[in-house]
């Protein structure tokens, strides 16, 4: 260890029980250097991740060399700058897209479920997480019978676009993978939101939500497994959002989903 | 009464405002809320004329003209039927941009603002802070003093107290208490040890009530404990008699915003009873902690109209009423969509702490920003030293400063360092003793160095 004029910490044996910055250390009452430079590279990464473009032809040229038919959508919002201010425009489907998505759907017919692909908060997440869970959800869910549409791949898109789409559509079901506000530790986080017969004035109190899917949180194979368990309960009892949890599915809404909202 | 039309000549052009609502939306300073509200001015020019013209409104006016209507709205109604007009009386003559020079003169101090205190509105509180600059909002809130006591005191001149904010993703016990003490060894905890919980629940919350409270009870610390659920959780937790010190509730400044928090002036009229009843405070008897922030009330689609930082003034109405030992805005919490960057963050935070201090509140910050704000750990240390001038009563002290259960920055245990030191400002002074015989800090301000053995470490590892 380099020689150094700061005061380490006795406790280091507490960190075991957590992954807060605990037993820093400090310079008089200050944060010891390497304290600091490593926050602020977590925070540099945070923030790159937040304003990461968005590689929506390469998710999909990944997807359909993985035996996955896709259909790009965009939303209102035109450009990063503009979603982070108005969350109101990444609810709401361009209009090109809404005419193309509506002049589509009666050669889909109605189906059970519209999985949307957006990158919300993070591209990071949406980039590194989707394939892993669609490899493990979209086998569980044909076995039980359920027809899905082409994924949607939706830059720019907020957790309530999903009721225009799967209204347009008719679809029973549909599911939102969306990438989370990044946190200090976790650039790459995805969440998911899924909602029972979605419609305009579908509030998050009508969804389910799995968070903090990447490997180091939620791993994305368990993820899937538990996405489906819920998805399969929700057609089972015609419900979602606070009345499934009512019924056993208890998965607390997160408080970061409400940025993304 | 008809509803006046206010106009001013402006740079050339006559500017109309067609409602002391638009007004004073239009009078704020620039932030992206207002903006996504369409409350916001249409240009720079616009906004000032609108803060001329505002100067010129007579403070009596804001009895007259209510921004949400009496008969829809119990903060309306609490904020209207609570008014003092004996309290009001010195400034009862006066417009906002005279009261913004009464609250500056030498002669206005901490003892003629807390007798102003009940009559004042929130409204007449939003619509000076609109007018007044940065450092107007510092210097006045400065005059102010609110002290509040519940097993420490806690406002106190020359002091600054800190939340211990010791959240873990689950709500592990041992996770949590390894924060705690780590919070405690750095000094901090003197404003209360306050757990966000992971899961809203009576069993989650009585878990960690009672790991708080054996802490407290077995080093005979004189702070508070608090787990920051939904206020009927914490209602039915004391029904069945869990160590409950502090009541917790999130409000806002409208009733349907309270409403989609789902709570109302009855409902926690109804928590402070019973904490009262039970008795835990040993210097006072100041049992409930509220936070707020701006934006909560259009994000819950309950505005009216009214303009964010008006709508948080009010929700310190609702604050007063109940007494309050802590009271904080949660400035940067809520996202870009609604305070955009560092610049807006700051204005609101200081806005925000100089609005509840006139009311009469004990007001702390969580100077705090998401990874999506433009915002960086630099502007949090603006804000604080700005805050820390302005005589906040307390800050937020994390680990290391992230938040690892909610995901944003605020400030740390370091932060409350250093700002005691450039300030010269020391803990509650039941808690200073404390952390003097407990060996962690001497003089009030200085940490000293723990050995490996510190009965706070083993406690964890017991």
């Amino acid at each position: 260890m380099q020689p150094t004029p700061a005061t380490h910490d006795r406790w280091q044996t507490l960190r075991q029980f957590t992954s807060a910055r605990i037993a820093l250390g400090r310079a008089g009452g200050s944060v010891r250097t390497r304290t600091l430079l490593e926050f602020r590279l977590a925070h540099a990464r945070a923030r790159d991740a937040v304003h990461m473009e968005f590689h929506g032809e390469a998710l999909a040229a990944a997807l359909g060399r993985a035996g996955y038919e896709t259909w790009r959508l965009d939303t209102e919002a035109i450009d990063r700058r503009t979603y982070l201010l108005r969350p109101d425009l990444g609810r709401r489907l361009s209009p090109t897209a809404h005419e193309a998505l509506a002049a589509q759907s009666a050669k889909w017919g109605k189906r059970d479920l519209a999985i949307i692909v957006s990158d919300g908060l993070s591209a990071l997440a949406a980039e590194r997480q989707t394939g892993a869970v669609l490899t493990c959800l979209v086998p569980l869910l044909r076995a039980a019978g359920w027809r899905l549409y082409p994924i949607f791949i939706a830059a720019f898109g907020r957790v309530k676009l999903q009721d225009e789409i799967g209204s347009l559509l008719g679809a029973r079901h549909t599911l939102m993978l969306i990438g989370e506000r990044p946190g200090l530790g976790a650039p790459d986080s995805l969440g998911a939101y899924f909602t029972y017969k979605p419609h305009a004035s579908c509030t998050d109190a009508n969804r389910n939500c799995v968070s903090n899917i990447r490997p180091e949180g939620f791993p994305p194979k368990a993820a899937a497994q538990k996405l489906a368990q819920l998805l399969l309960e929700s057609a089972r009892h015609g419900l979602s959002g606070v009345a499934l949890k009512d019924v056993g599915g208890e998965l607390p809404m997160p408080l970061s989903a409400r940025a993304i909202a | 009464m008809p509803t006046p039309h206010w106009s001013i000549n402006a740079g050339g052009l006559r500017y109309h405002f067609s409602s002391l609502r638009e007004l004073m939306a239009k009078a704020t300073p620039h932030r992206s809320g207002d903006e996504l509200a369409g409350l916001a001015a249409s240009s720079a020019e616009e906004r000032v004329a609108a803060q001329l013209c505002l100067s010129e409104v007579p403070l009596a006016h804001f009895l007259e003209e209510l921004l949400i209507p009496y008969e829809t709205d119990e903060v309306t109604r609490l904020i209207v039927d609570t008014h003092d007009a004996t309290a009001f009386a010195p400034v009862a003559g006066l417009t906002v941009g005279a009261f913004r020079e009464w609250l500056l003169r030498y002669e206005t101090d901490a003892h003629s603002l807390a007798a102003l205190a009940p009559g004042l509105t929130p409204e007449m509180v939003a619509a000076v802070a609109k007018i007044m600059s940065n450092q107007d909002l510092i210097l006045v809130a400065k005059k102010c003093r609110v002290v509040t006591r519940f097993r420490n005191t806690i406002g106190l001149p020359g002091r600054l107290s800190v939340r211990l904010q010791p959240n873990h993703p689950t709500d592990d016990p041992q996770g949590v208490a390894a924060s705690i003490v780590d919070g405690l060894l750095y000094g901090c905890g003197d404003a209360v040890i306050g757990i966000n919980p992971a899961t809203d629940s009576v069993p989650a919350i009585e878990t960690l009530l009672r790991l708080i409270d054996e802490v407290i009870q077995r080093y005979e610390i004189p702070t508070q404990s608090c787990v920051l659920a939904h206020v009927t959780t914490q209602l039915e937790a004391m029904r069945r008699g869990t160590p409950v010190d502090l009541v917790f509730q999130s409000i806002a400044g409208t009733e349907a915003a309270n409403k989609s928090f789902g709570v109302s002036l009855s409902l926690l009229a109804e928590a402070q009873q019973a904490a009262l009843a039970l008795r835990r405070g040993t210097v006072g008897n100041n049992v409930m902690y509220f936070e707020t922030g701006q934006g909560s009330a259009l994000s819950a689609g309950a505005h009216h109209g009214v303009d964010q930082q008006t709508c948080e003034a009010r929700a310190y109405a609702v604050a007063r009423h109940f007494s309050p030992l802590l009271v904080n805005t949660v400035v940067g919490f809520i996202g870009p969509e609604y305070l955009y960057d560092g610049k807006q963050i700051i204005r609101a935070g200081l806005e925000d702490h100089f609005c509840g201090k006139l009311l009469g509140l004990p007001m702390g910050c969580d100077i705090c920003y998401t990874n999506h704000a433009e915002a960086c750990q630099d502007d949090m240390d603006t804000l604080l030293t700005l805050l820390g001038v302005a005589g906040c009563n307390y800050i937020m002290g994390i680990p290391g400063a992230d938040d690892i259960m909610l995901g944003y920055q605020s400030t740390s245990f370091h932060d409350s360092h250093y700002l005691r030191q450039v300030l010269g400002l020391k803990p509650a002074p039941e808690f200073e003793a404390w952390l003097e015989k407990m060996r962690i800090v001497s003089g009030g301000q200085r940490l000293l160095p723990v050995g490996e053995h510190h009965a706070l470490i083993d406690h964890v590892l017991a």
